[in-house]
């Protein structure tokens, strides 16, 4: 928000290219987070109070193990030394290897995230698929004070579901549908309708926000002046709906949109583990208790990742749905 | 969660400096209660009463039964018994879920008070650090803020290992970069207004700034949203012992009575449900109570409701429309009235108005605001919305009958969609800021003359050089944020020419915009008209204005028509009080700049309550007591023009200075 102090020349370049501004804005922004993630990562073992080894093989284990994995892991290098091999290494591809197992964590990870991405996308597909329509419809039919039952109806039951936490609504749904129902297996990975609990249970809270969200913008929308000139031209409900209101009103949409599908990425965690499904969250989960710090460490520095791509795609997406907002930033 | 940053409205010098803050915080609670007090207020605090309730007296009333081993009922379900079974051990999971009551709250209101603590401090470090350091304390917070807190509780939950303080301490700091957010914001809005400027005048110390100044300011929505937080703690608290992270066998919380419990749902559901059911709720009364709160205090949005009762029945107190110049007019409105929903249920702004407009004519309708004009010209455009309500024993377009149809036939939308422009008021918002012009204009063609987007396209370019928009093909590329002003209502004048318009109705076409481009506008309005033979209905509060551009001038006040007449009379034979007081409140070249303004003394009337004689009677020099109580009737003196008085035409008295002195305000 500086624009009243930018120099001319500085607006002139802006109005002629405002998407260099844009993205060297997004670059800087995205590696900042990024270093500021790997550093934390980094020092998330070195903030554990006493010696992370031997917190992790046990007050039992003998001595010269400790030491003999210490110096395997560098932890006797000078903390600068660790921090550029850490980063090197994270940039070889070298990730390291679980204390309990030997395996490599970049083998760890390689075999769990394609379950956990798995779920998180179904359940983003399925919000937008049901939000978007449920939103704009619940906008239409209760615009200018009308359908109140339904209004209240559509209000209380979204307001209740959403305070439902998604591994609340697992547990639920594990009983109805699978203990009382028996319709769907009720923990694992293996037939396509194992997928159907954890996608509902990570999808239902953010379906209700999102679908309110939608219809709170669409009545604000539809109360806009364009949206009486596209009235006065006598276009049908349906083309006044989709294709003038709705596009002003995905914007918010979008970014709420976004947000939802990061705290998705958090949702994964406790629902695999209430589901005992395969993916990167019930193996954090796990490697946490076992304090198998490698392997938390690089599952860590994934969900990280992941959010910020999440981040960095809504961003780009929104910029491209509506240019205003990519100038109107800087 | 909902973020919560309303600030208290404008807190004046005086109110710190008298030292009321006492009383204030008295004020604050008092709203508080009053939050309380509405239906779902009441629920909440009921809920989060009971909550606070069960975590104090639980552990007193049923500790011993809740750690008591039955093992003659190991792993049961519901029984007389015991009501929700029993667990693993023999415990009765009932009494269980009662006494955890008091680990889970506690636990969840220290983590909160650790987040907000930390927030705080992290949140006015801006403020105490200045603008460097204070710059990389905002950057710090958005990139944790870009992670879920969930992620940052595994994080510090692995820092400070698992059992009860490493994950008090993990879901506060988890929490505090929300409450750092929450706080720079806070802190922001409050340390721009005057009485913290008048504290650094004063020369006070940042701190003592932050602690005495704005802290106590910040205070209220802070702790609304420690209270929603207090909600989210809680959950997240659950989460982490139900994954084990959390609280340790064989203390227990409710998070980790459902991770013994969901081992055993085939056995015994309840194990598991009702530890579940009981955070769900516990996490409502937080979350309820704290979003009561905060639209009481921050979101008051007025809520007008849309009720409407039936309009009373049309009284034909007008002459029809007289002088038509062609036998048959464009458009032909009989007794019109207009019923919208005011503050206080419906009013009727618009109540009997006739017109009619020939073939290529220009009639313009002036008033000061509220007295119906512009609701006039959306209900012959036929865009009054439910609940507003329009009824007239005439409503006449090209011939076709628009009031008992509403549009709804299907010929009526293309008749009006291609031959009825309309050009609003302000085209900075009546256009789509999402779509390119030149589609916006195509649209029309493309919907009812059946063509494709190549030939709207062809069609609006046309429209846009007929518009006199310069590059016109290059313009139809653009949105309109790339348009100037004066531009954009070129582009809506081109969009009401999209179709083959028999008339256009604009409704104050250059309100909005600048002098220079009024004119501009004007003319071109004009051209137009001149060239296709499209007739206007001009909505102005200007009276010159419309006096230049129309062939006729109707003069509206109170929802009713008081003078026609044609505009070259408009300075001569103007008969009606309140047309000759509105083009003496005009400023002419000649003005003597020494006097002050012409104004219309009195206020116009509120629609809510119109006066039952004329309603011009209490602003008007010759009014008696006869206008007072009969209304008149518009009539037609035989040439033509109609007036609605019991004086037209009669001198004014002279007005002398200190009479025109008063208030009021001209039009």
């Amino acid at each position: 928000m500086t624009t009243a102090t930018a120099t001319p020349s500085a607006l002139r370049g802006a109005v002629e290219s405002p998407w260099v501004g844009f993205v060297l804005r997004r670059l800087r922004r995205l590696l900042v987070s990024l270093w500021v993630l790997v550093t934390a990562a980094f020092f998330m073992i070195h903030l554990i109070p006493g010696d992370p080894v031997r917190a992790s093989l046990g007050a039992t284990a003998p001595q010269e193990l400790v030491e003999a994995r210490r110096e395997a892991l560098g932890l006797n290098d000078p903390l600068w030394q660790q921090y550029t091999d850490y980063l090197r290494n994270l940039l070889t591809g070298d990730w390291g290897s679980s204390m309990t197992t030997d395996v490599a964590v970049s083998q760890i990870i390689a075999d769990r995230l394609p379950a956990t991405v798995e779920i998180a996308a179904y359940a983003f597909v399925v919000i937008m698929l049901v939000a978007l329509p449920v939103g704009v419809l619940m906008a239409a039919l209760t615009r200018g004070g009308r359908g109140r039952r339904t209004e209240l109806a559509f209000t209380s039951s979204s307001v209740v579901v959403a305070a439902i936490p998604d591994f609340l609504l697992a547990v639920g749904l594990v009983y109805t549908f699978g203990v009382s129902l028996g319709w769907v297996p009720v923990a694992g990975k293996s037939t396509v309708e194992s997928y159907i609990l954890p996608v509902l249970a990570l999808a239902l809270g953010p379906m209700a926000v999102l679908a309110r969200i939608v219809r709170v913008e669409m009545l604000t929308v539809l109360d806009a002046d364009y949206i009486r000139t596209a009235r006065a031209k006598r276009l049908p409900a349906r083309w006044i709906y989709l294709r003038h209101a709705l596009p002003n009103a995905i914007t918010t949409t979008l970014t709420v949109g976004g947000l939802l599908l990061g705290g998705l990425v958090a949702g994964t965690v406790l629902v695999e583990n209430v589901l005992a499904w395969p993916g990167l969250g019930s193996t954090i989960v796990s490697s946490i208790l076992s304090k198998d710090y490698p392997v938390v460490q690089g599952i860590v520095l994934v969900y990280g990742v992941g959010v910020l791509v999440i981040n960095l795609v809504v961003d780009v997406a929104l910029a491209l749905l509506d240019p205003r907002s990519a100038i109107r930033e800087s | 969660m909902q973020v919560f940053t309303g600030v208290e409205r404008p807190e004046s010098l005086s109110r710190w400096r008298s030292g009321v803050r006492g009383r204030r915080w008295a004020a604050g609670l008092g709203r508080w209660g009053q939050a309380l007090r509405s239906p779902l207020g009441l629920v909440a605090a009921t809920l989060l009463g009971l909550v606070l309730l069960l975590a104090i007296v639980g552990p007193i009333l049923w500790g011993e039964r809740a750690d008591a081993i039955d093992t003659n009922a190991l792993s049961q379900g519901s029984s007389s018994e015991h009501w929700l079974g029993t667990d693993s051990l023999g415990r009765d999971i009932f009494y269980r879920v009662l006494v955890a009551t008091r680990l889970s709250v506690a636990l969840a209101l220290l983590a909160t008070a650790i987040g907000v603590a930390a927030g705080v401090l992290l949140g006015a470090a801006p403020w105490l650090l200045g603008r460097r350091a204070g710059r990389f304390a905002v950057a710090t917070i958005n990139v944790a803020v870009a992670f879920p807190a969930l992620l940052l509780v595994l994080f510090f939950a692995v820092i400070f290992g698992v059992g009860i303080r490493g994950a008090v301490l993990a879901v506060g700091l988890g929490m505090a970069p929300y409450y750092a957010r929450v706080t720079s914001t806070l802190v922001a809005g409050v340390s721009g207004r005057d009485f913290v400027a008048a504290a650094r005048t004063v020369g006070l110390g940042r701190t003592r700034i932050l602690l005495r100044h704005i802290l106590p300011n910040i205070g209220e929505p802070l702790i609304v949203n420690a209270t929603l937080g207090a909600g989210g703690a809680l959950l997240a608290f659950a989460g982490l012992s139900f994954l084990g992270l959390g609280v340790q066998a064989p203390s227990y919380d409710w998070g980790l009575l459902l991770n013994e419990g969901l081992n055993g749902i085939y056995v015994s559901p309840a194990g598991a449900l009702a530890p579940g059911v009981t955070i769900v709720l516990a996490g409502l009364a937080f979350n309820l109570t704290g979003e009561v709160v905060a639209k009481k205090v921050g979101l008051r949005t007025a809520n007008v409701r849309t009720a409407y009762s039936p309009v009373p029945p049309a009284t034909g107190d007008e002459a029809p429309a007289a002088g038509r110049p062609d036998p048959s007019p464009v458009l032909e409105v009989e007794d019109l009235h207009v019923t919208v929903t005011g503050p206080a249920g419906p009013v009727t702004p618009v109540r009997g108005v006739s017109f009619a407009i020939g073939r290529g004519e220009a009639v313009g309708l002036v008033g000061e605001s509220g007295s119906g004009k512009s609701l006039t010209a959306l209900a012959v455009a036929q865009l009054i919305e439910a609940p507003g309500r329009v009824d007239a024993r005439r409503l006449e377009f090209q011939g076709t009958d628009l009031v008992h149809t509403r549009g709804r036939a299907k010929g009526i939308g293309r008749l009006l969609g291609t031959s009825l422009g309309v050009v609003f008021q302000d085209p900075t918002t009546s256009l789509n800021p999402t779509m390119r012009i030149g589609r916006q204009l195509g649209e029309v063609v493309r919907r009812h003359l059946g063509k494709g987007w190549g030939e709207a396209r062809a069609r609006a370019v046309d429209r846009l050089r007929a518009a006199r928009v310069p590059a016109p093909e290059r313009r139809a590329h653009q949105y309109p944020h790339e348009f100037s002003g004066g531009m954009r209502q070129r582009a809506m004048i081109a969009m009401a020419m999209m179709g083959d318009p028999a008339l256009i109705v604009a409704d104050e076409p250059t309100t909005a915009l600048d002098v220079t481009v009024q004119r501009q506008v004007l003319r071109l309005l004009q051209e137009i008209r001149a060239e296709n033979h499209v007739a206007v209905l001009l909505i102005s509060h200007d009276i010159t204005v419309v006096g230049q551009v129309c062939d006729r001038v109707l003069v509206m006040y109170a929802g009713r028509v008081v003078e026609d007449l044609p505009s070259s009379e408009l300075r001569t034979a103007a008969r009606h009080p309140y047309t000759r007081a509105l083009l003496a409140a005009v400023p002419g070249m000649k003005a003597d700049r020494d006097r002050p303004l012409t104004i219309i003394p009195g206020r116009p009337v509120d629609p809510a309550h119109f006066p039952p004689g004329c309603a011009f009677a209490d602003r008007c020099p010759l009014a008696d007591d006869h206008c007072r109580a009969v209304d008149p009737a518009l009539t037609d003196d035989g040439s033509g023009r109609r007036v609605a008085c019991w004086h037209a035409g009669e001198p004014l008295p002279v007005v002398t200075e200190e009479d025109s002195v008063g208030v009021g305000e001209a039009s």
